[in-house]
């Protein structure tokens, strides 16, 4: 069980470049997602780790050894693969025995017959049928040891991958999105497991994902990565409720979050029709420290947002869709702010809107601000020296 | 009453529409019965009888032309060449084939141009080849003696050296079939999941040679079934550079199973005898073709 320590990693592919300096801490025993959609560089990344492509600049340090340098085999990492990557022909129990031959036999013991005389060969091969055994029990594959890949269900063979993964005790463990070729509830139901496996086991998880279900319930902290860069390196809860940039509040949360177009206007934020390419009168009763004239996105959450009567809040629009949940509701309204509906999640037992209904839309919390480029904005509620033109969105803010 | 007549008329619909599988066969099967069993059937006949080719009458002779095939030195010795020279070519061309491919999949330039030159030979038409292949092997003026002379060793009369013949047309086999191996196991690599490397490679494997043994050499493992079997089924029909550069000699040296037939039918005649020699021939390459399907369908599907 080790940290990774990256430092200042850049890899290129021609032209392209694929990680721009990334700097990352794994701590021992941690378990952290590498989060963002495909094509951000966070399959590489893992690659770079585990040996398989070389990078250009930088340093991976693995517990207290540079590794930069040395083959995969030599890390000490093991990997778990999308395909799950078993050699097909191969039974479960050769399949897991592979890391352990490679690395306790010699090439003359590997040989078929050597078992036949060779005594050391023979007490190695005791030793490996235990540790197989033991990683069986852990994972409930016993009976499938003598089986071959291709007669064994999704959630089986990955339960294989992870066996051979675990089965040499390696100082951490690397995942390429190793449930995205499950159906959805196996899905749910191996998230459990791998974080049940991670608590078991005490190592160090590195898991890349585009799933950002998978990443919120497992990790203890999440890398959201996008386009070659890590923009945020937080715990769950803050990436979720503290994105540091506007592409991580868009990336992660489900329904996607809702956001207003807007700008600034002498320290305070004004929101701005986007249907007519105008300024709205509707102002935000918060203050900015950026420029006059910056464009900014107002972003907050559908459950961080509730329905009120059209006239009791400045940000309004008409019902044009419901989603029943079963648990709630999720309500889309067509406001003049925003480019796409905004979405907000009520009680499924609240009082159903009908579609067509004008509605306003009330804050329950301080929204998100973003400048447009993606940073985040510090923000807080000022007085304002004069009445607005129109009425201040509805804050209920204890 | 009714229900009867409904399915009596049922009965007779179905019949009708159970002819059309068959209608929609015929050509195929036609063609079949007139240039692929009907032949086949007629060889068998044929293999029964004394008959000669040109004469008027033939008479059933039983099994008569297989015993004097067993009685035959030249057919034992030419089905003794046969073996050794698939002996030969069917290792050493497959092997050829998978290192030439291995090779060529291993490096990045240039793959299409060696691709094209190894499989040249095979597009080429064997006869043309094989008198090509009789200039190189002349012995006073052929390009190899030359060369040989140059570095100060003597050449060999290659065709007609009792000991040598066999062996050099066994060359021409395998020069003229390794391209077509190699074709087929480039498809095979290419097949080759890329990400059962990486798991190699984090297993522990970490030479060529090991991942070689790990994944290429058991995931090749159908492909090299195929090629082994069609190489022994194409190595077991030669007879164009025979017929070209041997005629069978010096002294039955290069004597193999399809010269043997095309001589005994062609050139004494007993058209009987030679197709009772093709009978041979054919159950050899039945049973091949049957290890082929039999073992294949088993083991190429790998999931």
């Amino acid at each position: 069980m080790s940290s990774i320590v990256i430092q200042k990693i850049s890899k290129s592919f021609g032209v392209t470049s694929v990680l721009k300096d990334i700097s990352l801490t794994i701590n021992d025993g941690e378990f952290v997602s590498l989060l963002g959609p495909s094509g951000c560089g966070k399959s590489t990344l893992l690659r770079l780790i585990a040996g398989l492509d070389v990078a250009e600049r930088g340093s991976i340090v693995v517990g207290q050894h540079d590794v930069t340098r040395l083959h995969p085999k030599d890390r000490d990492l093991a990997m778990v693969f999308q395909s799950y990557a078993l050699y097909p022909h191969l039974s479960v129990y050769d399949n897991i025995a592979v890391p352990l031959r490679m690395r306790r036999l010699n090439v003359w013991q590997r040989l078929p017959g050597v078992r036949l005389f060779s005594r050391s060969q023979q007490k190695i091969e005791r030793e490996i049928r235990q540790d197989i055994h033991e990683v069986a029990q852990t994972l409930g594959i016993q009976a499938l040891l003598p089986r071959k890949p291709a007669q064994l269900s999704g959630g089986q063979r990955q339960r294989v991958a992870l066996g051979r993964a675990m089965v040499r005790k390696p100082e951490a463990f690397l995942m390429d999105e190793p449930l995205s070729n499950l159906d959805a509830k196996l899905r749910v139901h191996m998230r459990s497991e791998l974080s049940q496996l991670h608590r078991t086991l005490g190592a160090t998880f590195l898991y890349v994902t585009h799933d950002q279900a998978e990443a919120l319930t497992m990790s203890d902290r999440i890398a959201v990565m996008m386009e070659g860069s890590i923009l945020q390196y937080d715990t769950p809860d803050e990436i979720y409720r503290n994105p540091s940039d506007l592409r991580v509040a868009e990336f992660v949360g489900s329904p996607r979050i809702n956001m207003l177009q807007g700008w600034v206007r002498e320290g305070t934020l004004e929101l701005v029709e986007t249907e007519q390419k105008t300024l709205a009168n509707s102002y935000l009763a918060l203050s900015v420290d950026a420029p006059h004239g910056l464009g900014v996105v107002v972003a907050f959450r559908s459950e961080q947002c509730s329905l009120v009567l059209a006239g009791q809040a400045a940000l309004q629009g008409v019902v044009t869709h419901c989603e029943n949940l079963g648990s709630d509701t999720l309500v889309h309204v067509r406001a003049k702010q925003a480019k796409d509906p905004i979405i907000v999640r009520i009680a499924a037992q609240a009082p159903q809107v009908k579609l067509g209904t004008l509605v306003g839309v009330s804050l329950s919390m301080l929204p998100l601000v973003f400048s447009e480029q993606g940073p985040r904005l510090s923000v807080r509620v000022t007085e304002l020296d004069e009445q607005p033109v129109a009425p201040v969105l509805a804050f209920e803010i204890a | 009453m009714k229900t009867k007549q409904l399915v009596a008329k049922k009965i007779r619909l179905g019949a009708v529409a159970n002819w059309a599988p068959l209608y929609l066969l015929a050509p195929a099967l036609i063609l079949l019965a007139m240039f692929l069993l009907g032949p086949l059937l007629a060889v068998l006949g044929l293999s029964f009888t004394d008959y000669q080719l040109g004469s008027k009458s033939l008479n059933w002779i039983g099994i008569e032309n297989f015993i004097e095939l067993y009685h035959d030195k030249n057919f034992w010795r030419s089905l003794r060449n046969t073996a050794l020279y698939s002996g030969a070519v069917v290792p050493v061309s497959v092997l050829l084939g998978l290192g030439v491919a291995l090779l060529i999949e291993a490096q990045k330039s240039f793959k299409d141009f060696y691709r094209t030159i190894f499989f040249l030979p095979v597009m080429a038409t064997l006869i043309a080849m094989a008198i090509s292949w009789q200039f190189i092997l002349h012995p006073s003026f052929g390009f190899l003696n030359l060369l040989l002379k140059e570095f100060g060793l003597s050449g060999h009369n290659w065709l007609r050296t009792e000991s040598l013949a066999l062996w050099v047309l066994a060359a021409i086999g395998i020069w003229n079939q390794f391209g077509f191996n190699m074709v087929l196991f480039l498809a095979g690599l290419v097949s080759i999941p890329r990400h059962l490397y990486d798991a190699a490679a984090m297993d522990g494997a970490s030479s060529p040679f090991e991942r070689f043994r790990l994944v290429t050499w058991p995931l090749l493992g159908p492909v090299t079934l195929f090629v082994v079997v069609i190489t022994a089924i194409r190595s077991f029909q030669v007879f164009d550079t025979v017929a070209i550069l041997t005629k069978g000699g010096p002294s039955k040296s290069t004597e193999v199973l399809l010269y043997t037939m095309y001589a005994e039918g062609f050139e004494f005649f007993k058209s009987g005898y030679a197709s009772a020699v093709t009978i041979v021939f054919l159950v050899i390459v039945l049973a091949l073709t049957l290890i082929k399907t039999r073992y294949l369908e088993k083991k190429v599907h790998y999931a």
